[in-house]
């Protein structure tokens, strides 16, 4: 389909630009994955909240994931075909290592939403041993947009990387060293007469009987 | 709305709750937090206008403790449940 | 041997040493064969009217029917796991009387259908266990048996030998109970519907079978029939397992074990989920289900414990509490962290803490609380463990929390002046003194007094 005769076509800002989107908000929607597990709150974010839009800004993110993989394989400068969308290593595009790590997180995503929108039927187990992909997913989208594409080496493109993977990395440490989510207020609890007893942390996981 | 909603409760499964709390954020007509973040839940029928918001409340618990039950069968069930783990030895006869 | 019908029965040719072997066993309740017509049995079982002994007294014939119409070949489990501390009863019987629960099994097994049978024993019941490896190895050389039993050892645990948790142990989990359905005889070993009889029971099933339903009931109320093992215990001078006919009145009890009741601070019945009566309930008590349930208590699994006078029951309630609270299975927030709460607030009124506590609060009482947030309301520790009470019983996956908050609950009743005292001026005398009420070595259950 050749719409542009010659030059950059609208489809190649149109994938770049979506690729950029998508990046930013897989990032947002990683955070607050990583907020959400962490139990974050505050006072005007509730748990549903940052719950819901975790699963909303990832959805916003496949959208703009799928615009750029659209726009990639029905642009005519490149040949890029449907089934590098899906099969990693299949093309050959700039060598086709950073491309394939393209394929690789859309195909993580792929399962990631799949999961979680069948999360009732799976069962829990099975669900959250997919969404560990999460962490591998982010990374490698992160490096296929830093290793590919023609913006590859732009200052804004570096910037938005490093932005990106400030805001993962900052999220991560709160959630290793704070307990319980450090949020602020939560709804006003009677005050014991003695300090609390020490509350044991336990991990219950549904149905499982061995620790 | 029909008679049959009368009838729809939560009910919430105690060993799959790790105190998250949004079903209490989301329906605090029926759910209200004890000192340590679980559940007390209310189990009383469901007025029409709470179910969609029980429904949403059932889906949005990350572990799926929370039910919507009519009567005793609840009305979807998670079928990945997991049963106890089974490594048995057989029994020398 | 004549047909008893007088006391001891369970315990007729009982030998402490080793068990009754076979020929002395089938000597005084001899069945000479075990093959015995099982819907006779059945009905004579349910003439009887015999209930449960481990604790929750279900009607035995109606389980033996339920498991025997299942669907697919029943299992059935002597459940000897006896969870309880203070309870020896299984553990004895299973040491001194094995052919009689063993036959009791057997004929369980032929009245159900079963091609399995079980034998749950606790782990720490040495005697218990060699006597029925002896017992076993007779009944294999004679052809006693016609089902094979398979002898398990349950861990030491209080909620180990609750029939769900035996069930999940047996199908190779964790030894934790569920009260998700299907019950046990539904679907328990193997999926199969599973009898589960603690062994006192199956050892009367046998005697029915042997001297028929009338006989039973010469012994007992005509609403709870027949005899019971209990253990009595605490401060008597000759703690230990008796027979008692249903209906025989405590003071009896405590009195044949050189206890007096007139001397006593409290009478807990029913073992550790049991109920705390004041010397006078348990004066006017008997030991049948309507009597204790008039005064708010049931037998349970036959625990009769004497408090004395110089002992605290404040002290001993805390013990036992933080006991219960780490025998939790762990896998509900509310009995995890509410039971932990409730021992550690009791432990906290036992010691002084809380005392000290609300001495610096009144004193303290008047200024507001800072930085713009809500005054704190002062809650009063003992009303506070009562609103723990109410708001952990029911909320988790088995009863194990049910059971730790009607003791605590019976405890601030019964004893609601010793509380108030010691709230107010912390330990009394009797707070150092070794325990009354036997706790297994765990993770963390003693009770330290602060200086």
């Amino acid at each position: 389909m050749t719409v542009f005769a010659a030059g950059v076509s609208a489809t190649w800002m149109l994938t770049r630009a979506s690729g950029a989107v998508s990046l930013l908000l897989l990032t947002a929607a990683f955070a607050l994955g990583v907020a959400d597990v962490a139990r974050w709150r505050s006072r005007m974010w509730p748990r549903f909240a940052v719950d819901a839009l975790h699963r909303n800004l990832a959805l916003l993110a496949l959208a703009f994931v799928v615009l750029h993989v659209l726009t990639t394989v029905l642009d005519s400068f490149v040949h890029i075909g449907l089934l590098a969308a899906v099969l990693p290593f299949s093309n050959g595009y700039r060598g086709g290592f950073w491309l394939g790590l393209g394929t690789v997180a859309f195909d993580l995503f792929l399962a990631l939403i799949a999961t979680s929108l069948l999360r009732r039927r799976i069962g829990l187990r099975v669900w959250r041993t997919v969404h560990w992909a999460a962490y591998a997913c982010w990374p490698v989208a992160l490096l296929h947009s830093v290793g590919t594409g023609t913006d590859a080496a732009q200052p804004w493109m570096l910037a938005l990387a490093l932005g990106c993977t400030a805001a993962i990395g900052a999220a991560i440490i709160a959630r290793l060293t704070l307990r319980d989510g450090g949020g602020g207020v939560g709804a006003p609890r009677r005050e014991p007469a003695e300090p609390p007893p020490t509350v044991r942390r336990v991990r219950t996981r549904q149905g499982a009987l061995t620790r | 709305m029909s008679r049959r909603d009368e009838r729809l409760h939560v009910r919430v499964n105690p060993i799959a709750c790790t105190a998250h709390g949004l079903c209490a954020e989301l329906l605090p007509e029926r759910v209200r937090l004890d000192d340590w973040g679980y559940p007390i839940v209310d189990d009383r029928p469901l007025e029409p206008e709470l179910v969609a918001l029980a429904k949403r409340a059932a889906a949005a618990c990350p572990t799926l403790a929370l039910l919507l039950e009519r009567g005793t069968r609840p009305v979807e069930r998670a079928t990945g449940s997991v049963p106890p783990p089974r490594v048995r030895a057989r029994a020398a006869r | 041997m004549s047909a008893a019908t007088a006391l001891p029965r369970v315990l007729a040719g009982a030998d402490p040493h080793g068990g009754a072997p076979l020929p002395v066993h089938l000597a005084h309740h001899g069945l000479e064969s075990l093959a015995v017509d099982p819907a006779w049995l059945v009905q004579e079982v349910e003439r009887a009217g015999l209930r449960g002994r481990g604790g929750a007294a279900f009607p035995t014939a109606t389980k033996l029917e339920v498991v025997g119409h299942g669907r697919r070949r029943a299992v059935v489990v002597a459940n000897g796991a006896e969870g309880e501390p203070a309870s020896r009863k299984d553990a004895l019987l299973l040491a001194q009387a094995p052919h009689l629960v063993l036959d009791g099994l057997q004929l369980a097994a032929a009245a159900t259908g079963a091609g399995e049978a079980i034998l749950a024993v606790k782990g720490s019941a040495r005697d218990a266990q060699s006597a029925l490896a002896r017992a076993l190895g007779e009944r294999a050389a004679s052809g006693r048996d016609r089902v094979f039993v398979r002898v398990v050892a349950v861990p030491d645990g209080y909620v180990s030998g609750e029939e769900s948790a035996l069930t999940h142990l047996l199908n190779g989990g964790r030894a934790v109970p569920t009260a998700a359905p299907p019950r046990p005889f539904e679907q328990g070993v193997d999926r199969r519907p599973t009898l589960i009889q603690n062994v006192e029971t199956l050892a009367h099933v046998a005697l029915i079978a042997r001297y028929g339903a009338d006989w039973y009931r010469a012994l007992g109320t005509p609403a709870e029939p027949g005899t019971a093992l209990v253990t009595l215990g605490g401060a008597v001078e000759r703690p230990g397992v008796r027979e008692i006919a249903l209906g025989t009145t405590l003071a009896a009890l405590v009195a044949h074990g050189g206890g007096d009741l007139a001397r006593a601070r409290g009478v807990l019945v029913g073992g550790y989920f049991g109920t705390w009566l004041d010397p006078a309930a348990a004066r006017a008590a008997t030991l049948d289900g309507a009597s204790l349930r008039a005064l708010g208590a049931s037998l349970g699994c036959g625990v009769v414990a004497v408090l004395d006078e110089q002992s605290c029951p404040v002290a001993e309630t805390a013990r036992v509490a933080t006991w219960l609270a780490d025998q939790s299975a762990g896998q509900c927030g509310p009995c995890v962290f509410g039971l932990a709460a409730i021992a550690d607030a009791l432990t906290s009124i036992a010691d002084g803490r809380a005392a000290r506590a609300l001495a610096t609060a009144s004193r303290s009482s008047g200024r507001r609380g800072g930085r713009g947030r809500r005054t704190a309301r002062f809650e009063d520790p003992l009303a506070r463990v009562r609103r723990w009470c109410g708001e952990v019983a029911g909320r988790g996956a088995c009863r194990h929390p049910d059971g730790a908050v009607h003791l605590v609950a019976s405890a601030l009743r019964t004893f609601a002046a010793d509380f108030e005292d010691h709230l107010r001026h912390g330990p009394c005398g009797g707070c150092a003194r070794p325990s009354v009420l036997p706790l297994p070595r765990a993770g963390g259950g003693g009770l330290e007094l602060a200086a």
